[in-house]
């Protein structure tokens, strides 16, 4: 689960790590009014979106006067942030965090993850912050320093100390920097984290070490021991069509291309997706209906996916190991009755009963006349994406929902 | 000869009375052969379940009632960590676990409790199909009809994967084409698990029975890459693999807990090149798995 800055900051400050105050408004008025409110000369204005690269895409702004604070709110608030981690449709933007700009000596990257080969929680940490971390690791991999974290004890004294020296703190504020690290360590193992990130940290011209942005996500495997966490959850980042299919315990992830896909399994749905693209298609989703499809769950999932708007074709890919394929089939036609397939649906089945399957399929063909019955998943990857390419997209067929 | 389990492992599951699929899948494992001695519920010692098993309270009276020497945990997430460590505490040698969803930092703690007893238990999964030899013994969810038991005249290929599903496309690719299995294992879709592909791997190599591998990858960390680099330097017989994941975008949590793209590492592309590099003839559908053994197997 991830959370807004402004949640994290709140956070992060009360485990008493220095965050400079802000106030969160959700209107251009509010901004300026903030701005003059709050009495400093110079002052930042920062989108609340779940996605990085603010700065470039002109959703992080200097401003020197209460006019400006709300012109830049205005823009923030009424255009969607477009930047490499959201995709070309964009996210909105509701809140606004306003707070005073400091004058800036020294910035670092500071942040804990898991670390998968290590099994274990790192400290990550860098002596030069505020730029991307994935690509200081990539282009100067030198630079990094990594700290695990023991798996029982979590971070010990020393090993902040050292990581402090390591980025070139010295006299008091080894100390200093030691227990903010300390905190941080303390807050992930507390809060089942999966990330937490302070980027950058600063130290500022008169000597003082600040948070000045900061990242938690959660592990939601971990939610159901940390009930008050419930409260920070924040919908309307994320795609209403995901929302809506967790709902019905679907694992779905909505993509930009034209062909979505019902699959059962996690790894054989990725797959699915890449065999549609290795077939000259674009995948429109990911979805994982999981080991039994029943009607209900096999009606949802078609629904879900057809009021994607762009999608143009549908390809079924089932593997029927203990949920036998004649089930699957009778619960795919029973769909079809319901939800209508004006796009072109092509169905892949293999395992326990598929000849059974086939043939209830192959029956129901009068009813359901753009189903396709595939041999082998190539095949139905080739069918679809043919199929596809001389049908209208679900947007010009269906009335809207 | 096959690895982990044969016809004479007894195995007993742990959550047996529970929705969790722990019952279910007893009485499928039971049906394939595999010697289900018993089961643990806490609180429900000394009843039976539906296949007349005797369910106990602890592993530990499991264990010196029955002799059992594997368990198969369908425990749910937030008790499953605890489960684990119960059976290695016990005295179970090979712990497999079903469970999907556990929180990564109880794994992490449970693997490190785990290294105290290095060299005498063996944790699968979690949040994996189990494993099984087939012919001898299932351990876990996969459907065990698509299996093919080695015989005389039949090539035998060991399999290891992070995903369930695509674990079956390749049983059932490999059956089709005249291969037995020796073992399938599923190491699981988690960030934090027990076996890795080395781990399997190694024991493929070693096992007289096992003719080829096929490796199944996914997105997310870097196992695939340090799996590469060990086939270069220590697998002689043929490899085939499939990683899934080249469409998954970044930052995104593909179904499985640890298939994301995150930190700049983890795509699909340089898994790919990678296990390309070193030698391991790669599969670009995954419907062509089983022909991509094949072909490694001619050389």
């Amino acid at each position: 689960m991830k959370i807004h800055e402004y949640q994290a900051r709140e956070l992060l400050a009360k485990i008493g790590i220095p965050v400079p105050p802000a106030q969160i408004v959700e209107s251009a008025v509010a901004a300026g009014q903030a701005f003059a409110a709050n009495g400093f000369p110079v002052q930042v204005v920062k989108a609340q979106v779940f996605a990085g690269g603010r700065g470039k895409a002109g959703f992080v702004k200097l401003v020197q006067s209460a006019p400006e604070a709300q012109a830049a709110a205005e823009f923030m608030l009424s255009h969607r942030m477009v930047s490499p981690q959201t995709g070309p449709e964009g996210i909105a933007v509701k809140k606004l965090l306003i707070a005073a700009a400091v004058d800036i000596a020294h910035e670092y990257y500071v942040g804990l993850a898991l670390d998968r080969a290590k099994a274990t929680a790192s400290v990550i940490a860098c002596g030069q912050g505020g730029v991307e971390i994935e690509t200081v690791a990539r282009e100067r991999p030198a630079a990094i320093i990594r700290e695990p974290l023991h798996p029982l004890l979590g971070l010990q004294g020393f090993q902040a100390r050292k990581v402090a020296i390591e980025l070139g703190f010295s006299g008091k504020h080894v100390n200093v920097f030691a227990d903010i690290l300390l905190n941080l360590a303390r807050f992930f193992l507390q809060h089942d984290c999966s990330l937490v990130e302070i980027n950058p940290l600063v130290c500022t011209k008169e000597g003082r070490i600040l948070a000045i942005d900061a990242k938690v996500n959660f592990d939601d495997n971990a939610l159901f021991r940390h009930p008050h966490l419930a409260a920070l959850k924040d919908d309307s980042q994320t795609d209403p069509l995901e929302i809506r299919a967790a709902a019905a315990n679907l694992n779905y992830i909505k993509l930009d291309g034209e062909i979505a896909c019902l699959v059962n399994g996690a790894g054989l749905a990725m797959a699915t997706m890449d065999v549609i693209q290795l077939h000259g298609g674009r995948p429109a989703n990911f979805l994982d209906v999981g080991g039994g499809v029943t009607d209900e769950g096999a009606i949802e999932a078609f629904r879900i996916i057809l009021s994607d708007e762009n999608v143009r074709g549908v390809l079924v890919n089932i593997f029927g190991g203990i949920a036998r394929c004649d089930r699957i089939a009778a619960a795919l036609i029973q769909a079809g009755r319901e939800v209508g397939f004006a796009t072109p649906v092509v169905v892949r089945l293999e395992g326990t009963n598929v000849e059974k399957a086939r043939e209830m399929l192959s029956a129901a063909r009068h009813e359901l006349p753009t189903l396709q019955i595939a041999d082998d998943l190539n095949d139905a990857a080739r069918k679809i994406v043919a199929a596809a390419g001389k049908s209208p997209s679900a947007a010009a067929l269906t009335p809207a929902q | 000869m096959a690895i982990l389990v044969d016809k004479n492992t007894r195995v007993i599951c742990q959550g047996i009375t529970g929705g969790g699929g722990g019952a279910f899948h007893t009485r499928g494992c039971l049906d394939y052969g595999t010697r289900m001695v018993g089961g643990v519920s806490p609180g429900k010692g000394g009843t039976k379940d539906a296949n007349g098993l005797e369910i106990f309270d602890t592993v530990e009276q499991a264990v010196r009632a029955t002799g059992a020497e594997a368990t198969m945990i369908f425990v749910p997430p937030p008790f499953a960590a605890d489960a684990i460590g119960e059976a290695a505490a016990a005295g179970i040698r090979l712990i497999v676990a079903i469970t999907e969803g556990i929180p990564v930092l109880d794994m992490v703690k449970t693997k490190s409790f785990l290294a105290g007893f290095a060299g005498k238990v063996v944790l699968i999964g979690p949040n994996c199909p189990g494993v099984i030899s087939p012919g001898q013994c299932k351990i876990g969810i996969m459907p065990g009809y698509i299996h093919q038991p080695p015989a005389k005249g039949k090539k035998s290929v060991g399999i290891v994967s992070r995903s369930g599903t695509l674990t079956y496309e390749a049983v059932w690719q490999t059956t089709q084409l005249g291969w037995a299995q020796s073992t399938c294992v599923g190491i699981g879709g988690d960030p934090v698990a027990g076996l890795d592909f080395i781990d399997v791997l190694a024991m493929f190599q070693n096992d007289p029975q096992t003719d080829a591998m096929v490796m199944i990858g996914e997105i997310g960390g870097t196992a695939e890459e340090r799996a590469a680099d060990f086939i270069r330097k220590n697998v002689t017989k043929p490899v085939a693999g499939f990683v899934a994941g080249r469409t998954a975008p970044a930052g995104k949590r593909m179904g499985h807990a640890g298939a994301i793209i995150s930190g700049g590492e983890g795509g699909a592309a340089g898994k790919i090149a990678a296990l390309r590099a070193a030698g391991i003839h790669m599969a670009d559908s995954p419907a062509d798995i089983g022909r991509t053994l094949q072909k490694a197997a001619r050389g």
